[in-house]
């Protein structure tokens, strides 16, 4: 806690504070977006998100290392993790669409283990990160250090999200996808097959966190048992920006970041995991009990 | 009647099983302990996510107040190591019930997903506090004090204590299910908002189950802290990927809302993962994954479940066998 007033002493800390969050924040949107995606979409909450990120992450992490710089890499990392997403919802996914909420979290929660563990296996738990060649930018005096790979996956990220929202509103595909997520049973009354349509979603959420993993791997560190904070982030943001609103998402991840980053330092880093969760945890106790005044509930 | 009558029988077979076992059997005595507590722990879920509705994936945040709760008094108190287990146990049982308590009006007004959720990071973030607290060891973990005996009387010991811990589990949920309680809680999980309508406290009835919950759960830390010996406050005590986890798979694997399909999935899920443990070493848990996915998406019904829709469908082949989401209760057959 005596972070605290050294926060106060020093205002130019809470700059660099606020700026490393929104860099980090902007990743978190990213993989929230995602989830958005397929909750709006299939009516599915995917535990296993994070696992996705954290496999895209190795996927650019072992490019790299075999000489394949990340520019390139993250684009392979995508249309991999598209074809896992494919073969997943071919296997897996299509079963648990129509079923009952908690069949669809256990069931993804199940892949989530399945991955961690089997990461943990393949890789081994040691933390992973791509060394960087880029320089750090100091700005106000040095007070304020950006690295200016965190910068470029910033970029990277609003990029890979722009591309999302320019494919959801004009490929046919993503009229179809729109189209299923308001009304599925209209859609296909109209011809719409649905059941491609939800592959698609999948595979495209799976892509999404493919690129996402790839840009934490350059920007932060990846590690097998990652998976469940970046699910938990996701979920928090998709809450409170609510479902398809990508500006809320982009407000509330970056936001999310910056809390994060504070906490960090305010609290010690040990307990910025556990800071996150709790935050979660009042998040939906809180929105619960505004609903509730209202007679209506979170469903 | 005679539904009764066999129940008891099977009751009492089990009981006294359970009683020889460790003197049959005396090189898996760690292992049928464990598998005394798969069962507490599937008894003890089903009463929320079967019987009430309400799906908790932080059920485990109870058994690790429990394990650090009789794991520091043990330490602390400097009682003679018999008075502090007993005294452990019972302030476990008593901080984890508290815990209920205090967090319930709150928590449990989440209704449907958003309550797994809640309750999934609720547990976690018991984990990373326990993991990041010198007090309590931190991540390095916490020894309990040793037995003050030969090693395989240990075992016995703690044996024993699971299996009275859990019998009185099955036994108190098996009274409470055909009271008034269960008629409430099951109500709440047909359907809440007409169940309050009908001028039922809700929140008193969904309080009340979960803090039975912790009560049990919180009382089960202390033996296991002390079996294992060695307190891990992410792979023992509040370990959300494995007892976590299982705690609801096995319920779901027998028949989620049904007395005996939490039983019956613990016996057989612990069986699967000791399985697993001994020919599938380094990759038990990549098995475990793969079970979880196939058992949740082919057998959402569970054991009992299905075994009932198997017995339902030869009576009359034109009926479709009943879609219901929870399985047939056998306990409220018994009854009538």
């Amino acid at each position: 806690m005596s972070n605290l007033s050294v926060l106060f002493d020093a205002p130019i800390l809470l700059v660099q504070l606020i700026v490393s969050g929104i860099l980090v924040g902007a990743i978190f949107a990213l993989v929230a977006y995602g989830m958005a995606l397929l909750w709006g979409v299939m009516n599915i909450i995917n535990i296993a998100q994070g696992e996705f990120v954290m496999i895209g992450g190795y996927i650019v992490f072992f490019l790299a290392r075999a000489g394949v710089s990340p520019i390139f890499g993250i684009p392979i990392a995508a249309v991999v993790m598209y074809g896992f997403g494919l073969a997943l919802y071919r296997s897996v996914i299509w079963r648990i669409i129509d079923q009952d909420m908690f069949i669809s979290i256990l069931a993804t929660f199940g892949i989530s283990i399945l991955l961690q563990q089997l990461g943990n296996q393949l890789f081994g738990s040691d933390i992973r990160t791509l060394p960087s060649h880029l320089p750090s930018l100091f700005l106000a005096g040095g007070m304020v250090t950006v690295p200016e790979i965190k910068i470029v996956g910033f970029v990277a990220a609003l990029a890979v999200g722009a591309a999302l929202v320019v494919f959801l509103r004009y490929t046919r595909l993503g009229q179809a996808i729109r189209a299923t997520a308001q009304n599925a049973r209209a859609a296909r009354v109209l011809g719409i097959d649905t059941d491609r349509v939800y592959a698609a979603t999948f595979a495209l959420n799976c892509a999404i966190c493919g690129a996402a993993g790839g840009l934490v791997a350059m920007t932060w560190f990846i590690q097998p048992y990652l998976g469940l904070t970046y699910t938990l982030r996701s979920f928090m943001i998709v809450i409170v920006a609510g479902l398809g609103n990508l500006p809320g998402v982009i407000l509330a991840g970056t936001g999310l970041g910056v809390v994060e980053q504070a906490a960090g330092f305010i609290l010690g880093a040990e307990y910025q995991t556990a800071f996150v969760f709790l935050l979660l945890v009042v998040i939906l106790v809180g929105r619960n009990m505004v609903l509730a005044r209202q007679r209506r509930y979170l469903k | 009647m005679n539904n009764r009558k066999r129940d008891i029988a099977i009751i009492v077979a089990i009981g006294v099983a359970g009683i020889a076992a460790p003197w049959v059997a005396p090189a898996v005595t760690t292992q049928l302990a464990f598998l005394w507590l798969m069962i507490l722990f599937a008894l003890t879920w089903d009463i929320n996510g079967g019987q009430m509705g309400y799906n908790s994936f932080g059920n485990v945040l109870f058994f690790g107040l429990g394990v650090y709760a009789c794991a520091l008094l043990q330490r602390d108190s400097g009682l003679s190591y018999y008075v502090a287990l007993g005294c452990g146990i019972g302030l476990g049982a008593l901080v984890a019930a508290g815990v209920a308590l205090i967090l319930g009006p709150a928590i449990l007004a989440i209704r449907g997903h958003y309550f797994a959720i809640a309750t999934l990071g609720l547990a976690i973030v018991a984990a990373d506090i326990a993991s990041a607290w010198e007090y309590v060891g931190a991540a390095s973990g916490l020894a309990t004090p040793v037995y003050p005996g030969l090693i395989e009387h240990r075992t016995r010991f703690f044996y024993y204590l699971l299996f009275a811990l859990a019998a009185l589990t099955f036994l108190a949920v098996r009274k409470l299910y055909s009271a008034r309680f269960g008629l409430a809680i099951n109500a709440i999980r047909d359907d809440e908002d007409k169940a309050e309508a009908m001028g039922l406290h809700t929140t008193r009835y969904k309080v009340f189950a979960w803090c039975i919950s912790a009560f049990f759960l919180g009382a089960a830390g202390g033996p296991v802290g002390n079996l294992v010996g060695f307190i891990d406050p992410q792979d023992l005590a509040f370990a959300g990927a494995t007892f976590g986890v299982w705690m609801v798979l096995m319920a779901v694997l027998g028949g989620k809302g049904t007395l005996w399909g939490p039983v019956i999935g613990a016996v057989v899920f612990h069986i699967t993962q000791e399985v697993f443990w001994t020919y599938l070493l380094g990759w038990q848990r990549v098995a475990m994954g793969l079970l979880i996915v196939i058992i949740v998406v082919f057998f959402p019904a569970g054991i009992l479940g299905w075994a009932g829709r198997a017995r339902a469908r030869p009576k009359d082949p034109a009926q479709p066998a009943p879609a219901t989401k929870t399985a047939p209760r056998p306990s409220m057959e018994a009854e009538r």
